[in-house]
């Protein structure tokens, strides 16, 4: 008999080291290699103040590496829970930000900010920040009003429909203003592709404060997830404040993708195809699912953005054409594979 | 137990449930009967909260509409006439989530009470052997009884079955029937169920609900309700006749 309930901490903390693993791997790998012995002696005795060795580049590994690595693992592990906490809240396993809507209503205000250079004196970024959780909120009680006024329920079908339209409307704002802006852009169109090229420690830990609370109040509705993947009906007959739950769940995603576009740009697949193949792993318990997406989103994005890096070296891809690229072959192929096995 | 005060859904300008009153006494097992579109579902939706009602849900004199979600589901569970999973949840982990209503806080472990349950709701519906595997790979049939174990570990007061039999074959039909005549007799509580299967309704039911067009025709003792004249002017066929019919091909072999 399979049995694969109950929580293990183990696995999580085995999952965790794995994680800082590759973390540390990617910093140590690149255009100038590191070896990872002195990555690793580089980057703690930066972390306790004491003196770096000779000949050891603590400016590329400690300021220029390091950041954007721990950007790309919190910008993998939150899109990747955004996608398994919606793909269960939905119960549609091609649901995620981008389906609902969001993350394009995210780029409408980091487009704006960026084309118009919005910003905020003292905070470096903080322009595109502000500007795309607005709209990524805006966004939200949008589509949810819509939603609302069709369908008392807010059943799943009425949000991916209005979330997939919305999409398609929040497209077309960006290429106008991309159009009658033509000074910014270059800029707007690489960030459209997603770059981590602008990590800095500053954005890792907003990066990090806002996956720990939001990501603390998805995993705590790891359950009502559960319902919800077994149908919103179910959710609601076993006591489910239905409404409830998924306008929190949705309002902390909200907040998390409008922080990880403004940070990295539009970084496509991460949310959709990483709950899929973790799923396959874990089955799809969102007690177990939810954290081991996490883990594997930060990993592929970390590989991803290695490979973006060094692939063309010393050019850089966006890091969006390296998701898309092996995010949309890794789906087809998992298509294929789920429809052929049910054949 | 449960009482209904003139129950009204409407779906915009269409009126699918129009004035509905009745009562569900204790140990009582109604029948709700009615061709397609009278509206038996519908009663299911507005007491499950899934469809917007207006006039007044009561059970023992509190208003449904104050209650938490929590509340409502330890009093009233529902077997939903859909049964579609789309992920590979265990029938345990399915039959589990029944007892979501009684967990103290989001993170703490079932009880023993909770295990227990869970135990003899695997065992009532026969599903003890497949409790480890995945709803995606059973049957309709096994996949509805996952969801009635659910609902029988959910241990309600009232429990509300839209068409329990929906994917059961014959043995399974009255297997079910009698663990539920049996659950009543043991626990005193009640049931409610929505039927298409009129000699079902007569040989289970203590009452019943004639249902027509959104409209209540008639409610109380069963052999009161599901008469041949009152089945006739809702069906708009002789249903005794048709059915002595059926029963008469038996008969002559």
């Amino acid at each position: 008999m399979k049995k694969r309930d109950g929580y293990s901490p183990v696995v999580h903390i085995l999952a965790f080291l794995a994680t800082l693993a590759v973390l540390l791997i990617c910093v140590s790998a690149g255009s100038v290699g590191v070896p990872l012995k002195d990555t690793a002696a580089i980057i703690w005795n930066s972390l306790l103040g004491l003196p770096v060795p000779e000949g050891m580049s603590k400016s590329i590994i400690f300021y220029v590496r390091l950041p954007r690595v721990i950007c790309s693992a919190l910008i993998g592990a939150s899109l990747s829970l955004c996608g398994a906490a919606m793909q269960g809240l939905l119960r549609n396993p091609l649901a995620d930000g981008s389906t609902l809507g969001i993350s394009s209503g995210a780029s409408i205000g980091a487009v704006l900010a960026l084309a118009f250079g919005f910003s905020i004196p003292g905070l470096a970024g903080g322009g595109v920040m502000l500007t795309a959780i607005v709209f990524a909120f805006a966004s939200l009680t949008v589509i949810l009003t819509l939603a609302y006024s069709l369908d008392f329920s807010l059943s799943t079908n009425t949000i991916i429909l209005i979330g997939v339209v919305f999409s398609m409307f929040a497209g077309s704002i960006v290429s106008l203003v991309i159009t009658f802006s033509d000074e910014h852009v270059k800029s707007v169109v690489f960030w459209l592709m997603g770059s981590l090229a602008g990590s800095s420690f500053t954005k890792a830990v907003t990066l990090l404060i806002t996956l720990a609370v939001c990501g603390a109040v998805v995993l705590r509705f790891s359950r009502e997830l559960n319902a919800f993947a077994i149908g919103e009906d179910n959710a609601r007959n076993i006591g489910v404040n239905v409404r409830l739950v998924k306008q929190v769940v949705l309002v902390a995603v909200s907040v998390l993708i409008g922080v990880t576009v403004s940070i990295g740009g539009t970084i496509n697949f991460v949310g959709l195809v990483i709950p899929h193949m973790t799923r396959m792993v874990t089955g799809p318990n969102h007690k177990k699912l939810l954290p081991a997406s996490m883990f594997s989103g930060a990993v592929f994005l970390m590989l991803a953005d290695l490979f973006s890096r060094v692939v063309l070296s010393p050019k850089e891809l966006p890091i969006g054409v390296v998701t898309s690229f092996a995010g949309s072959i890794t789906f087809v192929y998992i298509f294929y594979w789920s429809r052929k096995g049910r054949a | 137990m449960l009482e209904a005060r003139n129950l009204s859904v409407r779906y915009g300008e269409l009126s699918v449930l129009d004035d509905v009153s009745f009562k569900v006494g204790k140990k009582e097992w109604v029948m709700i009967a009615g061709p397609n579109g009278a509206g038996k579902s519908t009663i299911v939706n507005a007491v499950s909260g899934g469809a917007p009602y207006t006039g007044t849900l009561l059970f023992e004199g509190k208003d449904l509409r104050r209650l938490k979600p929590a509340e409502i589901a330890r009093l009233i569970g529902i077997l939903a006439q859909s049964s579609h999973v789309g992920y590979s949840f265990t029938v345990e982990e399915i039959v589990k989530l029944g007892r979501y209503a009684y967990s103290k806080s989001a993170f703490s472990a079932l009880s023993k009470t909770d295990e227990e349950y869970i135990e003899r709701a695997l065992e009532l519906t026969g599903l003890l052997e497949i409790r480890g595997q995945s709803v995606l790979t059973l049957s309709g049939g096994e996949r509805q009884r996952a969801f009635l174990a659910q609902v029988l570990a959910q241990d309600p007061e009232l429990l509300i079955l839209d068409e329990p039999t929906n994917h059961l074959d014959l043995p399974y039909q009255k297997s079910t029937f009698e663990m539920i005549k049996a659950w009543i007799e043991e626990t005193g509580r009640s049931v409610i169920s929505v039927v298409h299967d009129l000699s079902l309704a007569k040989a289970y039911g203590t009452h019943a609900l004639l249902m027509n067009r959104g409209r209540l025709v008639s409610s109380g003792a069963v052999k009161e309700v599901l008469t041949r004249e009152k089945l006739e002017s809702v069906y708009g066929m002789d249903v005794y006749d048709w059915l002595s019919s059926m029963l008469s091909q038996w008969q002559e072999g």
